[in-house]
């Protein structure tokens, strides 16, 4: 059962953050030997490893595009990943349908056109959850295919805002799973940072165009700038010697 | 494949022209028909048609445990079926993505919004009423989101409430009407050479780079959200998005 928190004490965030503060996030890329490209990302208390296999063989074959390489995209959360009870392990329905929307971000920045008759996978394993676990997935995901050398035109970035007040008035960034699930509203949002488009949304909650245009500029302002920062701290930690190295790995 | 990109170049070429292939206007929804009487047998039932796209929607409710995490609350579910019979690329199956996609986009709408008042379906301890929401797609001529959303509020708006006696379900006779608080329906938008057009039909989704899903509820709220395709929309077009889906929103939610 879902315990009962105060998601605002004294008129500040329970767990501590101002409203437009994002949790602790630490990147590592490069983790997995057998993937061509993987990231570790830890988000808050959120845990993913994304894995990128490809441009390789399409399999099943009859899924081949001779125009460009298909992209696969796979979110699944760990049946040991959440607070609650031992889950299922596997897809469900919830996981599906982020695999696909993670799937049209991921297809939204790479040249699959590059690759004709191949298929790119994208494996997002979900370790430990708190939240946000599809954006956090996503970005590992994104940074799994940069370390995977696979060309694309932006790193997309993003994050969750909402309402959590009982009037359902205020807009915060990054709910964490109390917030999440006690709040009153939430919207995942991932934007391409080179041309500002929404690459992702999805919405739960009852709220106002102002109070989602609201969101999306938070998002913009707030969240994108310091994912920016920390995808390209965690690039330039694996590839940033390559330069004064003749473009060999360190 | 072949046919598809022809289809798609040539709906492409007619879009720069500011035009559709069916000589709409880019907001313009095809004729919408709703039947509420189509299915007596079910608590509630609609048939949506939004041209030649057609949509069954069929509420059963039934005793069923609630969630621990809610135990004063009815159940709601929402499943889709994308029946064979509607489209030549339909097979018999597992659920694909898109069904998924959509009973999920229809469920977190009604959810969102509160349509149904679930307190009001707690029967006693360890029971309640559960909402079941089977949306059948018949037809698929394009924009099943919307004739699914219609077809589900306009099916929870007729449906009656089943006589319950010694914890069981007398079938055929009824109580009252399903509590619904407000109507919520979707406007879905498709984005087509930079064009922004609604109620797309199933040629023109095959040209679509990007869509845009809102839900709408009474007092001009948003209640549901989902983008998907491959393609962005920009803050300015996003403005566009919300503005239509309410002005669109309160026509649609007249027909239920």
């Amino acid at each position: 059962m879902t315990e009962k928190r105060e998601l605002i004490r004294n008129g500040k965030r329970a767990n501590g953050r101002e409203d437009d503060e994002l949790r602790p996030i630490k990147i590592t890329v490069g983790v997995l030997d057998k993937a061509q490209g993987s990231c570790l990302l830890e988000w808050g208390k959120n845990m993913v490893l994304a894995g990128v296999y490809g441009p390789r063989e399409v399999f099943p074959k009859r899924d081949v595009d001779a125009r460009k390489a298909i992209l696969v995209a796979r979110y699944v959360m760990a049946p040991f990943s959440g607070v609650e009870g031992h889950g299922r392990a596997g897809p469900n329905r919830r996981s599906r349908e982020i695999s696909k929307v993670a799937g049209h971000v991921f297809e939204n920045v790479v040249l699959t056109e590059k690759f004709p008759k191949t298929m790119i996978e994208v494996q997002m394993e979900v370790l430990q959850s708190d939240g946000g676990t599809r954006i956090a997935a996503i970005t590992a995901g994104v940074l799994a295919l940069a370390d995977a050398g696979i060309p694309m035109k932006d790193l997309p970035c993003g994050s969750g805002v909402g309402t959590i007040d009982e009037d359902n008035k205020r807009m915060v960034l990054d709910l964490d799973k109390y917030e999440d699930n006690l709040g009153k509203s939430d919207i995942p949002t991932i934007l391409s940072p080179r041309t500002g488009e929404i690459l992702l949304y999805q919405m739960d909650g009852y709220l106002t165009k102002e109070q989602l245009l609201e969101g999306l500029d938070k998002v913009q302002s707030k969240a994108v700038p310091r994912l920016r920062e920390e995808m390209a701290r965690a690039l330039k930690e694996k590839y940033g010697g390559m330069a004064e190295n003749g473009g060999v790995e360190q | 494949m072949i046919l598809d990109e022809v289809k798609e170049k040539f709906i492409k070429g007619v879009m720069r022209e500011g035009k559709r292939t069916d000589g709409r206007a880019f907001d313009e929804y095809r004729k919408i028909s709703v039947d509420t009487e189509a299915f007596p047998n079910a608590e509630g039932g609609a048939w949506v048609k939004i041209g030649e796209t057609q949509v069954a929607a069929g509420v059963k409710i039934d005793l069923s445990t609630p969630f621990p995490d809610q135990p004063d609350e009815g159940m709601l579910s929402v499943n889709a079926e994308f029946s064979p019979l509607a489209h030549p690329d339909f097979y018999p199956g597992p659920p694909k993505p898109e069904s998924i996609e959509l009973a999920r986009v229809v469920d977190r709408g009604i959810r969102s919004a509160e349509s149904i008042d679930l307190k009001k379906l707690f029967v006693k301890e360890n029971k309640v009423l559960g909402v079941f929401i089977d949306l059948y797609v018949l037809n698929h001529s394009g924009n099943l989101i919307d004739a699914a959303a219609l077809a589900a509020m306009a099916a929870l708006n007729k449906a009656r409430l089943p006589k319950i006696e010694d914890d069981k379900i007398v079938y055929g006779e009824y109580t009252g009407q399903l509590p619904i608080a407000r109507s919520v329906v979707t406007t879905t938008f498709e984005k087509i050479e930079g064009q922004i057009i609604l109620d797309a039909n199933d040629h023109e989704e095959v040209a679509s780079e990007a869509r845009f899903t809102l839900g709408t509820g009474d007092g001009d709220k948003f209640a549901s959200a989902q983008k998907s395709g491959n393609g962005g929309f920009t803050r300015g077009e996003f403005e566009y998005l919300l503005d239509t889906a309410l002005e669109k929103g309160r026509e649609l939610r007249k027909l239920v």
